[in-house]
């Protein structure tokens, strides 16, 4: 595992070698800012929570995460680089995770920008920390899980636009069946627990429990095990399309 | 010491490589000789453990290709074709993340004397992607000996390089392989003749001839030699 780190690093530092960094965290916060505030309308909420906030992320990601997370295998396809990686003694896994981690870190640390949020509502009003820390646990984990699908994108192709889209439409399937408008259109037409089996597939009613404080080790694995299906899955894929 | 046994792969119905076996004994200078397309680079791709054989298989540096592709990628140092380098780092940064990747304890040595033995002061903190093709072909170089590896695999080195830069990594290769095993990879007859001290023609996937270039210089002009040996195969 020595070589997991020097990959990571050189990952993780690739994001600020390039505008794109700076580019998507201005985004990001510029977004989720303007939901929270304008959209959201926090202050005449008149709750100290950031439950507006939270409820606006799935969509947020949905855009931004397919576009950090496009180039990891895309443009190392696209280079020839993936033979030298992949020639040097380092393992696929190592490889993938070490990516993935990366990606996942600096999407972090856009969230971790979000702090001015939990420090308004704090100067406003007095929150509930456990559920603010919450709600913040439940984004990362979300964050990850649309980080190893639009990973699994990036595999597929060496074309970064295509890796895009295609992490983008999986990632919207994954948001929209879960989500309380579309589940209440399917319920008029079937039965309640099919419905309910489709919503599970979905981001929402994971993330929803972690997001009002209530953790539920069912809703961790499930967002887990898409990390792991999909760092899965991506190794899978790399093994048989690399060399094309 | 490289020895490959029956080595082959297929793409779907088309056999790119088709039973190859040769072996390289340590000190040896092998230039591995075919038009584009014969599977050159396919062959080298399975000995450098990128990708793995429909059958058959090889011995590098004593571990076998399929059983062993760690060991094989430790010992080996392979300058892939086109010279494939992380573009946005500086040439510094990139030599500095392959040592780490391979394990060097002392990456600041390694990298200076790399430095010096491929002539980079001058592009030293720069990024790679805007170095001209002869530099980015230098830092594949580079990246390739940092670990002083006992073989190498070189894949078409002195692609896109001007004359004088064919003559200096000419000289390189020439000065490593008295200590080294080394492969290399060209379609470029004159390079042969100039620094391979043995050839391995391969047409169609097949391995058509192993000879001295010197045997081959006997034939006639070797241009005229590579055109029958690899028409004839047809």
């Amino acid at each position: 595992m020595t070589q997991l780190y020097p990959l990571f690093k050189r990952e993780f530092l690739g994001y600020f070698r390039s505008p794109v960094a700076y580019v998507f965290t201005v985004i990001f916060l510029v977004a989720a800012f303007g939901c929270t505030f304008f959209i959201g309308d926090l202050y005449n909420s008149n709750q100290a929570s950031l439950t507006t906030f939270f409820e606006f992320l799935p969509w947020l990601y949905l855009v931004l995460i397919p576009a950090v997370g496009m180039k990891l295998w895309a443009e190392e396809r696209h280079s020839g680089t993936i033979e030298l990686l992949l020639t040097l003694p380092v393992n696929m896994f190592e490889a993938v995770f070490a990516k993935f981690f990366a990606g996942w870190l600096f999407i972090c640390i856009g969230l971790f920008l979000t702090f001015p949020l939990p420090a308004t509502i704090a100067y406003l009003g007095e929150p509930d920390w456990g559920v603010v820390f919450t709600g913040y646990l439940g984004a990362f984990l979300m964050a990850g899980s649309f980080l190893g699908i639009s990973c699994l994108a990036s595999a597929l192709t060496k074309n970064q636009v295509v890796a895009f889209v295609f992490g983008l439409l999986i990632s919207f399937v994954l948001v929209l069946v879960g989500w309380g408008i579309f589940t209440d259109i399917l319920a008029a037409v079937f039965p309640a627990q099919l419905v309910d089996a489709i919503a599970n597939i979905g981001f929402m009613p994971h993330f929803t429990p972690i997001m009002n404080g209530v953790i539920d080790t069912r809703d961790l694995s499930y967002f887990l095990g898409v990390m792991g299906i999909t760092v899965l899955l991506t190794i899978e894929v790399l093994h048989s399309k690399k060399a094309v | 010491m490289i020895e490959v046994k029956g080595l082959s792969k297929s793409f779907g119905a088309f056999k790119a490589v088709d039973n190859v076996s040769f072996t390289v004994p340590h000190g040896q200078i092998l230039g591995f000789l075919g038009p584009n397309g014969a599977g050159k680079s396919t062959t080298m791709k399975m000995l450098t453990g990128f990708i793995e054989p429909s059958d058959g298989t090889a011995l590098v540096g004593g571990h076998d290709i399929r059983q062993n592709p760690l060991e094989v990628k430790r010992a080996i140092g392979y300058l892939p074709e086109n010279a494939p380098s992380y573009q946005e780092m500086t040439v510094r940064e990139f030599l500095f993340f392959i040592a780490e990747i391979r394990g060097l304890k002392d990456r600041r040595s390694a990298a200076e004397k790399m430095k010096k033995v491929c002539f980079l002061d001058e592009v030293w903190h720069k990024p790679i992607e805007t170095l001209s093709k002869g530099y980015r072909q230098r830092v594949g170089f580079a990246q390739a000996l940092i670990h002083d590896p006992s073989i190498l695999i070189l894949d078409e080195p002195t692609d896109g390089l001007d004359p004088n830069q064919k003559y200096e990594v000419r000289q390189l290769i020439k000065s490593m392989g008295k200590n080294k095993t080394i492969i290399l990879c060209t379609h470029i007859l004159e390079e042969v003749q100039a620094i391979c001290e043995r050839v391995i023609i391969i047409a169609h996937g097949k391995l058509v001839e192993d000879a001295t270039p010197k045997e081959l210089l006997k034939r006639g002009p070797l241009d005229e030699v590579f055109r029958s040996i690899t028409l004839a195969s047809a």
